[in-house]
């Protein structure tokens, strides 16, 4: 990706008009020009503006203009400009102005990312309200230029302006986090607890790669079904099974019975409330599988102790528990539908993910049944891209229309977003990356752009092309129909 | 290397092997430690539990003393590196374990030749594939008639080692006879949907070796890109091709044929026509048939234009270089899914249908071109391989001409009619790798069964063996490896081993313990189900 390849005048398009209208997401509203700006990168910079909030040494800003012309110029060196069959006025600088500067605060969920972006004669000038704003801004920008290139999955979702990574660290089959409280739970729950764990080191680095993209992780610790692996970690968490009068062996989900649990989980959360920064922890609670506890006489009686006629109250105690324990922590959670749906009593901040496509009814009617109780919903039921079938099935994801259900204005309103999920019981590192990019670019518009921007042509023609762009950017993602990119993915 | 999976060991699948088991020494060998995942599996396995060590520093591959082949033979020569490497990999550069060896030690397999080698041939579809294997304290030995046997062995042989919890590399003592079940064992590549480099060819080469696959069917063009770069006709891909950068120059192709005839695999050029020829007409004129709207020709064309001379003399000549750029005895010529309304469109065609008495009938047209081909490429002393719709078509075909089966629907009766008539056959139905669906999708391509269909011995010995196809209009560099494996290696079993080995049980142990030794490889293939590799 040596700039000198590229005779280094790279062409900004103020035009949209022409054939790099490869923006994606597409942006609220675009006005074009026939004009055509040159970029050298010898001369080229990104600027703050004498009046931003945000002036050198901002980190953020300063880790993104550093990324985004590495993206556009490759590392160089660059020889100097030949004035020589030059058609175009250049620009020498992107001027960045921001109202607001939280330089070393992490992304929330309430952070701006409105942006303007301003290129003709006379200026070429980036405004935002907040720095995350701006990141926005910069991606935009760099999609106008024609031209290289980072490729792991954060970096791709900031080409494609998602700014949440719900990190679903553990399950039943390992328990790679490496708890600095609880080391046994790593140690003897994860695949390998040498190579196959992620250390306190590793997840702050993730943390801040994300938040200088402004991206917030959203950790999640499933309980109370999901966790076989918290299991040989800490004996006496999970709930012992019973065959007839004896213990089976084998183990079901968190025993909500014993204080024991609640004292482990209360020390638990203050560690995990303090890695991750974000203001939301996901808390899961969904399927939780009922036949172990129904076999468990201890379960029994406390079930008829406390005058439960329904699992699904031991299930709510269960996670009202958890939520008073969370609430302390000054934290907010995200749980997914089943703690709604088996009505358990929750705080009326708490942020409900749908995720299941018919059942108990439809995801638009979940949605609605969600947001009439007044709760805040995220919708991930028609995003499982996991799920893969043959041809072009980012159709149907992209022609997905959150809003699309009965309800008033208030309603709406506390739809909040989506996520594309990629399960990983088919997925590793050997096909992660082809299979989420760019299905995903798909939820990433529906997220971003306006509900009008739902003509399919017009995605197909854009999203071929930002595929490509994630090629030369190093980015390993699939095509989405017959074609060829300019330069190819190479194995290495 | 272990995915943290259910099933009994993987020796326990072997007990299908019957006699030649010494069952007793499998409790033995459980206890030892890992055993070795064996894929395909081979005819016959032997396994004894005593143990042999593999020094890095004190093993060695080479020639049996009295075999027929010699240190002038390049393609063993490579292979004992490749070999080499993938038991030791990076292993080799630490330490000199042998110091630290105190058990019985395995110092040497030596690999004999018994017949003529065919070093420097190609291989072809009565290539001799069988070896036999015996690991025994010091030397090991492999024995095969050709190299070829010698080849798929060497893997076997790989496939044995395993490093026990010291890290010691480590052998069963074992016997073991092999032979495949089917001579023709392939995987279909699509380089015209989207251009695929030659180093994902490579690796693709190298993927299946592992799995003792031995035909590469290159479907190098089609309507959308024409990368074949032609001596005969440059234009074809000058103009026909995505870019003038995604092409495959002379020496990309002959890299390809050398590379794989190194691991034993040929390679089966496929030029599809009448059909699926938009590309070859960009650079080729009149080749194709202008289609019709009403009286006046239309902007489009259709497939290629069966009356005309030209077209046959184009075919002679393009053929012929063809038939000298790839070595191999057979010609994919296609022939499938062709459009007849473009044909029925055209008054010139309309014309020589009612000359030639066709009538309305245009698989008689279709007919008359295949025909034609046929007959160019025997004259070429080349076989042909063609899919079905060629022989669901044609009357009459040149006896002796492959049909290649490919549609699901009802393949099994397709197969007996193929053979009924006396053709050999290929399936593929069954296989489309490119159809993805979600979960282990692997299970149904195992359990397929290719002699399950209606028919004498007979019939069942046409049945030359099946191809696993990745088509490509949604596959390029980007997922072609993770797509592709180990989703093959079930295909890879299913044409290699004995139609008796069919306990998915063990398959799915054997074989998510060969996708990690694939990964160690340098082979991205997707897992088979939750679990992990080292």
């Amino acid at each position: 990706m040596a700039g000198g390849a590229l005779g280094l005048r790279l062409l900004l398009l103020a035009a949209l008009c022409g054939v790099a209208a490869a923006l994606w997401p597409w942006p609220r509203s675009v006005q074009g020009s026939p004009r055509r700006y040159c970029l050298g990168p010898a001369a080229f910079a990104f600027r703050h503006h004498a009046g931003s909030a945000a002036q050198p040494g901002c980190d953020v800003l300063d880790a993104a203009f550093a990324r985004y012309r590495r993206l556009l110029f490759g590392a160089g060196p660059w020889p100097p400009p030949s004035l020589s069959g030059q058609h175009h006025e250049s620009k020498d600088m992107l001027v960045v102005t921001v109202a607001t500067a939280e330089c070393n605060e992490f992304p929330t969920l309430e952070s701006l990312e409105n942006y303007t972006l301003t290129i003709d004669d006379d200026q070429c000038l980036l405004t935002a309200d907040t720095i995350w704003g701006a990141l926005r801004g910069l991606e935009t920008f760099s999609q106008l230029v024609w031209t290289s290139a980072e490729g792991t999955p954060l970096d791709v979702m900031a080409y494609n302006k998602l700014n949440v990574f719900h990190w679903h660290l553990v399950d039943d089959p390992s328990f790679p986090y490496d708890s600095i409280t609880f080391p046994e739970l790593a140690r003897k729950g994860s695949y390998n607890p040498v190579t196959h764990i992620y250390t306190a080191q590793d997840v702050k680095e993730i943390i801040e790669y994300a938040r200088l993209r402004g991206i917030r992780v959203l950790a999640e610790f499933d309980t109370p079904g999901h966790t076989l692996s918290w299991g040989p970690g800490i004996p006496g968490l999970l709930t012992p099974c019973y065959s007839g009068s004896r213990p089976s062996g084998d183990f079901g989900p968190v025993n909500p019975i014993l204080n024991s649990t609640y004292e482990f989980m209360s020390l638990f959360f203050l560690e995990i409330s303090s890695v991750f920064p974000d203001f939301y922890l996901h808390l899961g609670g969904d399927e939780v599988d009922f036949t172990c506890w129904k076999s468990n006489p201890d379960i029994q009686a406390f079930m008829k102790k406390r005058g439960f006629d329904d699992f699904r109250q031991l299930e709510s105690f269960y996670i009202q528990m958890l939520l008073d324990i969370i609430s302390a922590y000054n934290k907010g959670y995200v749980v997914w539908q089943e703690v709604f749906d088996n009505k358990v009593k929750v705080r009326p901040d708490t942020i409900v993910q749908v995720w299941r496509e018919e059942k108990p009814v439809t995801y638009m009617q979940e949605v609605e049944l969600v947001t009439k109780a007044g709760f805040r919903a995220l919708l991930s039921a028609p995003w499982y891209l996991n799920r893969i079938t043959y041809g072009p099935d980012w159709k149907a994801m992209y022609n997905v229309e959150p809003l699309d259900f009965e309800g008033s204005p208030e309603q709406k309103a506390l739809v909040i977003g989506g996520e594309a999920c990629m399960w990983g019981e088919w997925v590793d590192s050997t096909n992660l990356v082809p299979r989420l990019w760019p299905r995903g670019g798909a939820v990433a518009e529906r997220l971003w752009s306006s509900n009008l921007t739902t003509d399919l042509d017009f995605a197909y023609k854009r999203l071929s092309h930002f595929r490509c762009e994630l090629l030369r950017r190093g980015v390993q993602a699939e095509p989405i129909g017959v074609g060829y990119c300019e330069q190819e993915f190479e194995e290495t | 290397m272990e995915p943290r999976a259910l099933g009994p060991p993987g020796l326990l699948a072997l007990g299908v092997l019957g006699s030649l088991l010494a069952l007793g020494a499998q409790a033995q060998l459980a206890a030892a430690g890992p055993e070795p995942a064996l894929w395909p599996l081979p005819r016959a396995v032997q396994m004894s539990p005593r143990l042999l060590q593999l020094a890095p520093a004190n093993f060695s591959i080479g020639h049996g003393p009295n075999s027929t082949a010699g240190p002038s033979c390049s393609l063993l020569q490579e292979a004992f590196r490749r070999y080499n490497e993938y038991i030791f990999g990076s292993y080799k550069m630490h330490q000199d374990l042998a110091k630290f060896q105190v058990g019985t030690q395995l110092q040497q397999l030596l690999v004999t030749i018994i017949l003529e080698s065919e070093c420097n041939s190609f291989p072809s579809m009565s290539s001799d594939e069988s070896y036999t294997l015996t690991v025994r304290e010091p030397v090991a030995s492999l024995k095969a008639n050709k190299v070829w046997g010698a080849l798929r062995g060497l893997e076997t042989f790989s496939q044995l080692i395993y490093q026990d919890s010291y890290g010691t590399f480590t052998i069963n003592e074992a016997n073991i006879i092999d032979s495949p079940r089917f001579p023709h064992r392939g995987i279909l590549i699509d380089t015209s949907r989207h251009y695929l480099p030659v180093k994902n060819i490579l690796k693709t080469l190298d993927a299946m070796a592992f799995n003792k696959f031995n035909v590469l069917h290159w479907h190098i063009v089609d309507d959308q890109s024409f990368p074949y770069q032609s001596i005969t006709f440059p234009e074809l891909s000058n103009k026909g091709s995505y870019t003038l950068s995604h092409v495959y120059t002379p020496n990309d192709v002959s890299k390809v044929i050398e590379y794989a005839r190194l691991r034993g695999i040929r390679v089966i050029p496929e030029f599809d026509t009448p059909g699926h020829t938009q590309s070859w007409g960009k650079g080729q004129k009149d080749l194709l048939t202008p289609c019709y709207k009403g009286q006046k020709q239309a902007d489009s064309v259709g497939p290629i234009n069966p009356m005309l001379n030209t077209t046959y003399t184009f075919l002679t000549m393009f053929f012929k270089e063809i038939s000298k750029v790839f070595p191999d005895q057979l010609i994919h010529l296609g022939g499938d899914e062709v459009e007849f309304d473009c044909w029925a469109s055209n008054p010139n065609i309309q014309n020589f249908m009612k000359k030639k008495g066709f009538g309305q009938d245009f698989t008689k047209l279709e007919s008359f071109y295949v025909q034609k081909l046929l007959d160019i490429i025997a004259s070429m002393n080349k076989g042909s391989i063609v899919w079905q719709e060629v022989f669901d078509n044609n009357n009459e075909l040149q006896p002796g001409t492959i049909i290649q089966v490919w549609k699901l629907e009802r393949y099994a009766s397709e197969l007996s009619q193929v053979t009924a008539s006396g053709f050999p056959a290929i399936l593929s139905a069954p296989w489309y790798l490119d159809l993805i669906s979600y979960g282990e999708d692997w299970r149904k391509y195992y359990l397929v069964e290719p002699l399950n269909f209606q028919g004498s011995d007979k019939q069942k010995k046409l049945v030359l063996g099946g191809e696993a196809c990745l088509w490509g209009e949604y596959v390029d560099a980007t997922n072609l490896t993770p797509r592709l494996w180990p989703r093959a290696s079930a295909v890879g079993e299913r044409l290699w081993s004995d139609k008796t080995v069919r306990d998915l049980l063990g398959a799915y142990d054997r074989l998510s313990r060969h996708r990690c030794r694939m990964l160690r490889r340098g082979i991205s293939a997707q897992p088979l189900f939750v679990g992990f590799c080292d």
